[in-house]
Formats: C-alpha cells, structure tokens, sequence
C-alpha cells in the first residue's frame, strides 16, 4: 500500500521538520519526506494543501464500555468514533462489566482492538479489585499484560491507607495512578456544582472542595510515598493552583482537563438537559478561563475527552436519573480548534503537544515520528473545514454530547496508523 | 382577555406582568369559590392529566378541584402501583397518556426539571406541581395571592421564610415571585439548611429567628422533613424546636402582629405550635381555599388556548 501525501503542512514537535512536505508512506512507514518529491505510482494521492499534518493524536480518557455495556459502545464504534475524531491512539478507562482489574480482561480488550487495529488502543486497569477501594488490584500482573496505568475513574479511592499503598506498590512498576478526585461524602447525590447558577436553577449541588480535598491530599501522600501520580478531568482553578504548585516543587504529578470543561460552564444547566450532567460537574466561567491559563503556561499537560458514552435511553430522562458522562472523541479536535486555536490562545504546535506528545509521555508511549523510515502514525487536520455538530453523524453508538448543534472551525480529516489509515468524507 | 400561557414551569422565568396576570385571573375565580354552584363551563371538553410521581394530598386534590370546577375531564395518576413500578421510563410514561388525546399535564416529580423536560416532547401545556428541590410555582403564587389578599399591595412587604430553605422548591418560588414583585424576602434558619449565593436573588438571611421575626410582617413556615433529621442536616428536632420552633412566646415579643402562612402539611409542635397554626393571624386555610382559585388561573391560562 503506497500513500503519497502532498503539501502538507507539517507540525512536528521534534523540530525536524517545519514547513511543507510532501511524504510518501509505503507499507506504513515513511519512506520519503522531503519537498517536493515525485509522484511514483501510489494507491491514494492526496494533496493536503491548507491542512496540518501532525504526530497521531491520542485521548488519554475514553471509556468503550466493552465488555460489558455494548449497548452504550464497544471497542470496534470507540474505535471508529476516535479514528473520525483524529485519534490514532487511545487509553480506555476499566470501569466496565466485569472491571478491568484482571490480566484476562487486559488480553481480551487488547486482542479485540488488535482485530481492528485502525486506531492503537491502551487500556488503564483498575487501582483496586472491582474499583471498590478495599484491596489493590494485581498491579504487576496488569501491568505485564499492558495495562498502561492504573485508575479507578469514576470513584476516586478516597481511603488514605489505599491510595498510599497504591502508589507506593504502582512506583515499583512506573506507571501513573490517575486519580478522578472526587470525596464522596462531600458530593452525595448533587449533580451539579455548586453556585450562584445552579442555587438558580435549583439542582442539588456538590461542592467544588470534593475534588480539591482528594487532589490536595494525594499531593500529600505522593510527596510522602513516591510514585506517578496524574489528576484526569480537573475542573477548577483552585485545582489548577494546587496542581501548579505542586509542579513548581518538582512533584511528578501532570493533570489533563476536558474540552467540555474548558468550554461549557454551568449556566447551561438552565435547560435540564441531562447531556450537560457530567463528573466533575460543568463548573463557573471563571473555572472555565482558570483551566485555558492552566493549558496556556504548562500546568495542564493533556487535553483528554473523557469519551462517556449513554444509550439514548438512560439519557433522556429526568436530570437527577440520569448517568453522568458526554461523549468527546469526536468533537474534541473541533472544539480545541476553534475555541483555542482560531481564537489565538493556543499555537498548533502546542495543541499537539496536548494532544499528542503529553499524553502518551505521561504513559510511557513512544511519540509518533517523521523521519525516513519511522512507522507512519499521523493525524490530519483541517483548519478551516466549517461544520456543526449533529450528533446523528457521529460513528459513536451514542449521542449525548454538550456541544450538540455548535459550530465548529476545524476538524480532523483522517488519520494514518502504519498500515492502517481512514480519511473522513471532509477531506477535500 | 388574558393572554394565556404556553406553560407553568416556575416563577423565576415569569414577567412580573405575567405573574400580577395570573393572580388578577385568580381573584375572579376566587369568586367563583362562594357562589353556591363552584363550578364553571371553560375547561368543558379540555382533558386535564394530574401525573403524580411524589405523593401529595393538598396540592393534588387542590389541583383536581380546580379542574373539576372549571369542567375539565380529569385523569389522576400515581406513581405507585402504575407502569413506572415496572420501569417505564417518565418520557414513555407521559407520551403513552398524551397519545390518548389529553390536554393538559400537570406533574409533580422528586426530580429538578422534570417539567422542563416533559416541554421537550409533549404538545400539552406543561403545570409544574412540584419538581424536586426546584419550584412548585402553584404554592408560590398562592401563596402571594393571600398576602395580596391580607395587605393588597406586596411592595416592601417583609416576608421571612423559615426552616429547610435549600431543600424546598416552596421557598424557591416564594423568593423568585415576591422579589418580581418588590417584596423583600428573608430566610431563617440554621445555616446548615440554608444554601449559598442567595445575596443574588437579594435576599436576607437570619439564623436568629428572633431577629427575623423583629423585621417580619409575614412568616411563611415550612415544614421540617423529618428525615433531614436523620440525615444529619441538623442536630436534633428537638434543637431545632428549641431555637427555631414558631410559638406565642416569640410572636409575643414583637411589637406588631405577625402574619403566620405555612404551605402543609404541618408538624405540629416542631416548626409551628399549634395554637399559632389555628391562632387569629393564621392564613393557613385561606392559602388553602386560594390554592384552588390560583390553579383554576393557572389552567386556564394554559389550558384555554388548546380547548
């Protein structure tokens, strides 16, 4: 299979190369990059004029509910959904049925995704058995099968002595814990943040210090019993603050925040509508601009959707009924675009550095390359393809997500992923 | 005539225009009320659905009551023992009874929203009796109907809501309807039942109840869920018997008379004593018997456009 890219503008984080190129990939690797080269015969010739060639991006944070919740998504629609979305490589939360705390579960999920192999998937294994926070999980076991990290996402482990062991245990193995901080004894059965807008609308509310207790805690404990520790989906400044400081006293923590937590705040609460209910709950505008500084001077390391996909049955329904989670892989690249890039907060170098480099540095994975016979792992985006988000379109099985009906600049066009490659009907 | 609205989701999202329209409506069938046949032709024809998913006494007899009066067909619904028990979804559940040709939904839910969310499917006009820790905008303009009939105007009326504020859809609505209508409202209560961020509905907050009775001409008493005992909100009903407790002791302290509203059903003897309940400045009944006038406004501003 031969794939001959033209005048592609490049963006690559090594600094390589800077500028545009036309590249050959024969077979899956990159066998001629350079400007301009010959059109030998190839199976795809694809001129990429205005569009951006970068590293493959990769989520850290998606959930594809298999085995277990097939209903919501399985492994072959997660990997479809993220490979529309511009992901070449994905981190899939254990949280399914049975968890992901066994080296049998690890296998069967890794062999399932090796089938399609379109998009790389890595899967976090659980930090305790069943994620029920009363005994570690076989960490060592896991890791040997591949589990990248380890997280019970969804219900943080909130005993002290628990978490300690966790990371004392996963340190001798070198993986990150992420942790989904959350004190359930503070959050109870509130669903939205706490504030002046929701005291409005009259949701019942958790507090926002839920999450910052268990973060400024773990803190405490990482800096007191070593080991990698990451915070998924922080959500509020005073997160931001605790994680920068803890940065700046050269802890090795990294954080990632969400794009609907960048983008929505919680006065969109007004509509009841249960796409909106997520955990961590959408917070203030004035989080919302404390976590885009956090991206902007380093303190966030990872942009990561947090891909929760629900049946439309279990959404639509009553707010307080409802599960918490939207879906993400394929807006994500949209929403980063438009709200960060074409509003000028963000360069696209440091878009894929949060997208691409960071995550899969903070998992141990090799950074995807351009030079001459490196395994061909790239996303292609289009800066300027206009479209808006009909949730009827996306290859996910579901549909919940909270930026239903924006209109997004930017979009991913397709990816290659060494033999394998999808370019979306966008690319023009 | 009136102008009709589409829906009765809460009083936050009214005019006070659209209020003050509903509360005029009211009086006229309060009239209604004392003449010998209570009853009038305008809803004949109309399909009311009372969908009832939290239990209820007053507000559901007060609500079939009004409809009955006002000739509507009325199909009453609870939750227990009806297709929910066997998992129907509250979409399902709504949809099935409006596809046999109803008019118009009125519905009480444990769920914030749960109104709101009816609107997104259903042709029917939409009646919120209650949703969740929300609104219940029936009893809130009820409830300023009585003050309106007690003192006429209700600018710079002093009115104090006391008990479990950040549980209760029935402060809620009192706050967002009187403040439209240049009330000033205050709470009272221990600080533990009482939610933050409310300077921005410009309301006053006492935890001293006697404090708050000194600047009260109204206090509008609400029932203390036993369960929150339990819960842990507060120490112990007989604390709060003791500090926060309504009785002739602490109304005889002020130097005017107070006027005592409560929304039901009491518990006598913790947030209000019994002689104070039935005392001469109660308006307890009279909420009662105006509960009816103001939902038969209520389905008729709604109602009346789909008859």
């Amino acid at each position: 299979m031969k794939i001959f890219l033209k005048n592609a503008r490049v963006i690559d984080p090594s600094g390589t190369y800077d500028g545009m190129f036309d590249i050959h990939i024969v077979d899956g690797m990159i066998q001629e990059i350079g400007t301009p080269l010959g059109g030998n015969p190839v199976n795809y010739e694809i001129n990429l004029r205005g569009k951006f060639v970068v590293p493959g991006l990769f989520d850290m944070h998606t959930h594809l509910r298999e085995p277990g919740q097939e209903f919501k998504e399985d492994i072959a629609s997660g990997i479809a959904a993220a490979a529309n979305g511009g992901f070449t490589g994905i981190a899939a939360m254990p949280n399914t049925d049975p968890v992901v705390d066994s080296a049998d579960v690890v296998k069967y999920v890794l062999d399932r995704a090796r089938q399609s192999g379109l998009v790389s998937v890595h899967q976090i294994a659980a930090i305790t058995e069943g994620r029920k926070g009363e005994r570690l999980s076989e960490m060592k076991d896991l890791a040997e099968a591949g589990a990248v990290a380890f997280s019970d996402d969804g219900s943080a482990v909130t005993n002290s002595q628990m978490m300690r062991l966790a990371l004392e245990y996963s340190s001798m193995l070198n993986k990150p814990l992420i942790q989904h901080c959350e004190d359930r004894d503070l959050t109870k059965s509130g669903s939205a943040n706490e504030s002046p807008a929701t005291i409005k609308y009259g949701l019942k509310t958790q507090h926002r210090l839920a999450e910052e207790l268990i973060l400024i805690r773990d803190i405490k404990l990482l800096e007191a019993f070593g080991g990698k520790y990451h915070a998924t989906h922080i959500s509020t400044s005073q997160s931001v603050e605790v994680v920068s400081d803890a940065k700046r006293r050269g802890l090795p923590i990294t954080c990632d925040v969400t794009p609907h937590h960048l983008f929505l705040d919680d006065n969109i609460l007004s509509t009841y509508d249960s796409d909106y209910k997520v955990n961590p709950p959408l917070r203030t505008r004035e989080d919302c601009k404390a976590l885009i500084e956090a991206l902007k001077n380093g303190t966030a390391d990872a942009i990561a959707s947090d891909h929760a996909p629900h049946a439309l049955h279990e959404k639509e329904v009553e707010f307080d009924a409802a599960p918490f989670g939207m879906i993400g892989l394929e807006t994500t690249v949209g929403a980063v675009m438009t709200k960060l890039y074409h509003e000028k907060i963000l360069t696209i170098l440091e878009i894929v550095k949060l997208l691409s480099v960071n995550p899969r540095k903070i998992l141990g994975l090799p950074i995807p390359a351009f030079g001459l016979g490196a395994r061909a792992e790239l996303s292609i985006i289009d800066p300027n393809y206009e479209w808006t988000v009909e949730p009827d379109k996306f290859k996910s099985k579901s549909r919940n997500t909270g930026f239903k009906g924006w209109k997004f600049k930017g979009s991913a066009v397709g990816i290659i992923n060494g033999e394998k490659f999808y370019f979306s009907d966008r690319l023009k | 005539m009136a102008q009709g609205i589409k829906n009765l989701l809460g009083l936050r999202d009214l005019t006070s225009d659209e209020i003050v329209e509903i509360l005029d409506t009211a009086r006229s069938f309060r009239e209604v009320l004392e003449r010998p046949i209570k009853k009038v032709p305008t809803l004949q024809g109309t399909t009311v659905v009372n969908l009832f998913f939290e239990s209820s006494t007053r507000t559901r007899i007060s609500f079939e009551l009004a409809e009955r009066r006002l000739s509507a067909d009325v199909v009453n619904f609870a939750a227990s023992g009806s297709s929910v028990s066997k998992g129907e979804t509250l979409k399902d559940t709504a949809r099935n009874i409006e596809a046999m040709k109803t008019d118009v939904v009125v519905i009480r839910h444990s769920s914030t929203g749960a109104a709101h969310f009816l609107t997104r499917f259903l042709k029917s006009p939409v009646i919120n009796a209650g949703d969740g820790i929300n609104e219940h905008p029936t009893q809130g303009l009820l409830d300023m109907f009585t003050m309106r009939e007690k003192f006429g105007d209700l600018k710079d009326l002093h009115v104090c809501i006391v008990g479990d504020i950040v549980h209760s859809r029935v402060a809620r609505s009192n706050i967002f309807g009187l403040t439209k209508l240049g009330a000033k409202v205050a709470v009272c209560g221990p600080k533990t039942l009482i939610p933050d961020y409310l300077e921005q509905f410009d309301v006053k907050v006492f935890y001293d109840i006697d404090e708050a009775i000194q600047w009260a001409d109204v206090l509008n008493v609400l029932r203390i869920q036993l369960e929150r005992e339990a819960g842990g909100d507060f120490p112990s009903i007989r604390e709060y018997r003791l500090y926060w407790g309504i009785n002739r002791l602490r109304l005889e302290k002020a130097k005017k008379s107070i006027v005592i509203m409560h929304p039901g059903p009491i518990n006598r003897g913790v947030e209000l004593d019994a002689d104070v309940a039935d005392g001469n400045t109660s308006l307890i009944l009279d909420q009662v018997t105006n509960g009816v006038a103001v939902r038969m406004a209520v389905l008729y501003l709604t109602g009346v456009k789909t008859s």
